[in-house]
């Protein structure tokens, strides 16, 4: 909130620096970058270079399991913008994790698609089917809206369980990859996956750095305000359910081509979205670092700790609440409040080049 | 088709009890409890456990079911003491995610204790009891028992909302929470005793879905779902709305089942679809005092 208090004063002060006082309209600068943010920009770089040279040296296992968690992570960054920037919370974003894998699946089996070219294309038809989707969603609100998105998944997944040529309930297995070798297979599914991760980290990050972020999170803040402001807020809200449709379809056709498998049961599972929730809620929500900070926590959770079954998942959900209730910013946004840390900054500083405070907004 | 209409009906009573704590929530302190299935369903379990201790002997059902009313009771006062009002606010966030964050624990502490395993709430041959409404086609005795208390609790609702102190406080709450504190109220207090008075429905809600078929751990979401759909369907702030919601749904299923086994729980989303899109404010808005 302060940041974006900061942000909308910034154009006032120097309107008024520009046309009544001179001198004064020099001093006045914009930040957009932190030394963290340009450091960490360098390190993900090369974190990335290292990474996509990974089918040459490492494991196969270790290639499922990061397409794995890069699934989550993505679909995660998606439901981190709907409810943390666009302040519309679904429990329903499985229907186009789902939708994408579906339509991965039906491009490549009955269309003779190669799989890989599909997994864009399925998350392309994951957004374009959230524009009717959201005629129905956008009559509810708040809690509302919530539960509704969560009956539309349902649909999505009794129509499927009913169409026989995709297996109805019990699923089909996508045969499309068939000529291709493991080998291969495993690289190129990495590789999308790598490249997917990145692609929705900069997609977010450059779309909230925008004109249309500073809107987004002006919406967040207050609607009515927003609004009264200029803002076209049902097209704003629009477009991010649409991008996170596309994101959460991403996400998913990108799972079933490594699964190589779906089931309705597993395509348009509430557990999705509850993982996601969990990641985002303990990251901290309404930042770019809480996904990936919550994606590496419970990848670490889920790797020690997922033997225990039952009991790792209460644990999960009594830390959602214990977040909530005493961390509402989340493990990121605690240390970014503490300490100032800002990975993926979004917001403008406004600095006085002769005094330079350190920062105008105490984050 | 009549034989569907009355099994709708019948249905719909259920699925009256189902809504209306998700409705007296909704109503007081827009609060929507994502977990309101799974703790019909840990209602359910509550009898089945308390069951399991004294016998199932008639006597011994009964009284457990009526010894589970008071702890529900407490049980909700304290959780919206405690747990839920610290999540209210204009911000539906906290209140999704801590009710969600419930459901999921409710739903692995139910695993954990009774296995994925239905179960079901013994009523002495009640369950198979029926009157017979002509040539082959007979009603059961508990849809009938169940479709009587939801009529009783409906109208003692509309009843205490409309002629209470207690009704007039949620209502003032609800309509505007602080001048309703300028006024003397405790808002907070208000909330428990709402929270509370659900959980006494939640608690009815779950020995009868727990008499009238099985029910097992992972049951909650679709209770949750249907007791939302009938909430949305007869409208915002009415009872009597939510009764209509309710039985609307129950045949909307039946029809759909009768068309099609595969299809009917789908046809009963289509039709809260259809009304979200025709008829967002729902069928029966504002009827409520």
């Amino acid at each position: 909130m302060t940041r974006m208090n900061t942000a909308l004063k910034s154009a006032p002060v120097l309107g008024l620096g520009a046309s009544g006082d001179a001198p004064l309209a020099a001093p006045f600068e914009v930040e957009r970058a932190t030394a963290a943010s340009r450091a960490a920009l360098c390190i993900g770089l090369a974190l990335v270079l290292v990474a996509a040279s990974l089918p040459f040296w490492g494991e196969s296992s270790w290639m499922r399991e990061f397409v794995e968690i890069a699934c989550y992570f993505i679909f995660a960054m998606m439901w981190n913008l709907l409810a943390g920037y666009g302040g519309m919370v679904s429990i329903g974003q499985q229907a186009f994790f789902g939708f994408g894998g579906y339509a991965m699946l039906m491009l490549g089996n009955f269309a003779g698609v190669n799989p890989f070219v599909a997994i864009p294309l399925g998350a392309l038809a994951a957004g374009l089917v959230a524009i009717p989707v959201s005629f129905v969603a956008f009559r509810l609100s708040g809690g509302y809206f919530a539960i509704g998105t969560w009956v539309i998944a349902e649909v999505f997944r009794l129509s499927f369980a009913n169409v026989s040529a995709v297996g109805g309930g019990s699923g089909t297995t996508l045969t499309a990859l068939r000529g291709i070798d493991k080998a291969t297979r495993e690289s190129t599914t990495y590789w999308m996956a790598l490249a997917c991760v990145v692609a929705a980290v900069a997609l977010v990050y450059l779309f909230l750095r925008s004109k249309r972020g500073l809107a987004l999170l002006a919406i967040r803040d207050n609607e009515v305000a927003a609004e009264s402001q200029g803002i076209p807020v049902a097209r704003m809200k629009l477009a991010v359910y649409v991008v996170a449709a596309f994101g959460a379809g991403l996400a998913g056709a990108l799972y079933f081509v490594g699964n190589l498998r779906i089931s309705p049961d597993a395509a348009f599972s509430v557990n999705w979205t509850a993982f996601a929730i969990f990641m985002v809620v303990i990251g901290g929500i309404g930042r770019i670092e809480g996904p990936l900070v919550g994606a590496l926590i419970f990848w670490a959770l889920n790797r020690f700790l997922s033997d225990y079954g039952t009991w790792y998942l209460m644990g999960l959900g009594l830390l959602a609440i214990v977040v909530t209730l005493f961390f509402k910013q989340g493990l990121w946004g605690f240390a970014q409040q503490r300490w100032g840390w800002s990975v993926f900054p979004t917001q403008r500083k406004l600095l006085h080049a002769a005094t330079r405070p350190p920062s105008m907004d105490g984050r | 088709m009549l034989e569907t209409l009355v099994q709708g009906v019948l249905l719909g009573g259920l699925y009256t009890l189902f809504a209306l704590g998700q409705s007296l929530m909704f109503g007081v302190m827009r609060l929507t409890n994502t977990a309101q299935g799974d703790f019909i369903i840990l209602g359910a379990f509550a009898v089945v456990a308390g069951v399991s201790v004294l016998g199932n002997a008639p006597w011994a059902v009964a009284l457990v079911a009526l010894a589970v009313l008071p702890v529900a009771f407490g049980f909700g006062w304290l959780l919206q003491r405690h747990v839920l009002n610290g999540t209210l606010g204009k911000d539906p966030l906290p209140s999704l995610v801590v009710t969600f964050g419930l459901s999921i624990v409710i739903q692995n502490l139910l695993l954990e204790t009774f296995s994925a395993d239905p179960r079901a709430i013994e009523t002495g041959g009640l369950a198979t009891r029926g009157i017979a409404l002509g040539e082959g086609f007979s009603v059961g005795m508990l849809p009938l028992v169940v479709l009587a208390i939801a009529l009783a609790a409906t109208g003692a609702l509309q009843w205490l909302f409309a002629r209470t102190a207690l009704g007039r406080s949620f209502r003032a709450v609800s309509d505007d929470r602080e001048i309703a504190e300028l006024m003397g109220l405790d808002a907070k207090k208000v909330y428990a005793f709402a929270t509370a008075l659900a959980f006494v429905l939640i608690a009815v809600a779950g020995t009868l879905q727990g008499m009238r078929t099985t029910v097992s751990p992972s049951d909650g979401p679709l209770l949750l779902l249907f007791a939302f759909e009938a909430v949305i369907i007869g409208g915002m702030g009415s009872f009597w709305g939510t009764l209509a919601g309710a039985m609307i749904l129950g045949i909307a299923q039946q029809v759909g089942f009768r068309l099609d086994p595969g299809w009917g729980i789908w046809f009963g989303h289509i039709v809260f679809l259809a009304v979200l899109v025709f008829r967002p404010q729902g069928l029966f808005p504002k009827t409520r005092g």
